[in-house]
């Protein structure tokens, strides 16, 4: 038995620094060539993957996003220095598939994830406010579940290769994505998949997109930047801690946007966005509830992937497959509008994971 | 008060061990509570709970198999 070492990076000046640093690396990304208020969209860099893997058949939303291999990398290499890589799992993993797959399908209704939605209000995206809301009030949903004693079980500690499992899923991306790189005017480049038009075809340089994700994955592991997390602990527990650093994001990228000449406020014609309110609002409290039953953010649940947590790792898949079915299925949102099969989808997510937080509960004890 | 309250969070993710070690809180007006977590992000999360609450954070010890043993108190 040892004393435990303390955490400096869990102070809040940390989690503000961090904010600001995901802020300015976003909004640098986006003048660097990614989509517009897109610098870092987990959700969205996701779905790109899911088409450069063929999953799903929007032409415009096809790459091996390199942030998103950084960020679970990243968090790796944090959680192997600080001693904090644990391979953990077998906490209701199908529940968690199903989590991930319809807070995908939410988010593809807004267009984008909780980290996309504070990048468009630092954008001037006046649409983002219904996104936030629909988000919170998801959130406060998931809330009231775990008043009432909602939880998915106990995970348990597990082989080493199931921790490894993600983080080389990740690896062998960053390897196919290196031995089958883009082809000038080409969709296809051995098996991997490429757009030729559309957010797909916008993309910082790959390797300012993986130092990129390396960075925010190590310091937001140390940290546990969460965004989900920001809110539901303001509402569970009136705590401001992570919210400290969802602010800091927001004021830093707008901060650099307004400087890059990245800020256009206003509800038109915004970057891969739609202005329908109510959808962008209903979107995201799905998307909301979905992360808040499953414990973490999009971004948040890279991390804990990287830092071997299985669970977390399925729900990531669970979003890559989401993905596929928001598109394949008509669910997903496009700048003109909802799909047209997105009420269903979204009604659908609701039931079952309101299903989900009905039933998975058991009388807490103290 | 009873010294060896105990909250056994050990394979539960955020925020159920805080949920918990609030609970426990809550039931009591002072003396000591032990909380086991078996994650690092918990045992901040518990400590920081406890500490805004008015509890202090008495000691946490690390034992094998990485499981935190968490001891606040309010005399």
């Amino acid at each position: 038995m040892r004393r435990s070492a303390r955490n400096v990076f869990s102070s809040k000046g940390a989690v503000i620094g961090v904010g600001m640093v995901i802020g300015v690396v976003a909004a640098v990304l986006q003048k660097l060539g990614n989509p517009g208020n897109m610098g870092v969209c987990v959700a969205c860099f996701e779905r790109d993957i899911a088409g450069a893997l063929g999953l799903h058949n929007a032409a415009g939303a096809r790459y091996v996003r390199p942030e998103i291999i950084g960020l679970t990398l990243g968090a790796t290499a944090a959680a192997l220095i600080f001693r904090e890589f644990r391979p953990r799992g077998g906490s209701a993993p199908i529940v968690r598939f199903a989590l991930g797959a319809f807070a995908m399908i939410g988010a593809l209704v807004f267009l984008g994830c909780p980290w996309r939605a504070l990048l468009r209000l630092a954008g001037g995206d006046g649409n983002a406010v219904a996104g936030l809301l629909g988000l919170v009030s998801g959130i406060w949903v998931g809330t009231l579940f775990f008043r009432s004693g909602y939880n998915l079980g106990r995970g348990a500690p597990a082989r080493a290769v199931a921790g490894w499992m993600f983080p080389a899923l990740m690896a062998g991306l960053l390897t196919l994505r290196l031995v089958c790189p883009p082809v000038e005017g080409a969709e296809r480049s051995a098996v991997l998949l490429y757009s030729l038009q559309g957010p797909g075809a916008m993309r910082a340089p790959a390797a300012v997109a993986l130092g990129a994700g390396l960075l925010i994955g190590f310091l937001a592991q140390r940290t546990r930047f969460c965004t989900m997390g920001a809110f539901r602990d303001l509402l569970l527990f009136r705590q401001m801690h992570l919210l400290s650093g969802v602010i800091a994001l927001v004021v830093a990228a707008c901060l650099v946007n307004l400087v890059t000449g990245q800020f256009h406020p206003g509800f038109n014609n915004q970057p891969v966005a739609h202005s329908f309110a109510l959808w962008n609002f209903a979107g995201m409290a799905l998307a909301g509830l979905a992360f808040a039953l499953a414990g973490g953010c999009p971004g948040r649940q890279l991390f804990m992937s990287g830092e071997g947590d299985g669970d977390a790792a399925v729900f990531v898949v669970g979003m890559i497959a989401g993905a596929a079915f928001a598109h394949n299925f008509g669910l997903a949102s496009s700048p003109a509008g909802p799909g047209p099969h997105a009420a269903a989808g979204l009604s659908a997510g609701l039931l079952i994971c309101l299903v989900i937080g009905l039933s998975m509960r058991q009388r807490r004890t103290g | 008060m009873n010294d060896t309250a105990m909250v056994d969070a050990r394979g539960l993710s955020c925020p159920q061990p805080v949920l918990m070690t609030l609970d426990a809180l809550r039931a009591r007006s002072g003396g000591a509570l032990t909380v086991l977590v078996d994650a690092e992000v918990s045992k901040e999360n518990v400590m920081r709970a406890a500490g805004s609450r008015g509890w202090s954070v008495e000691g946490v010890e690390e034992e094998d198999g990485g499981v935190f043993r968490i001891r606040v108190a309010k005399r």
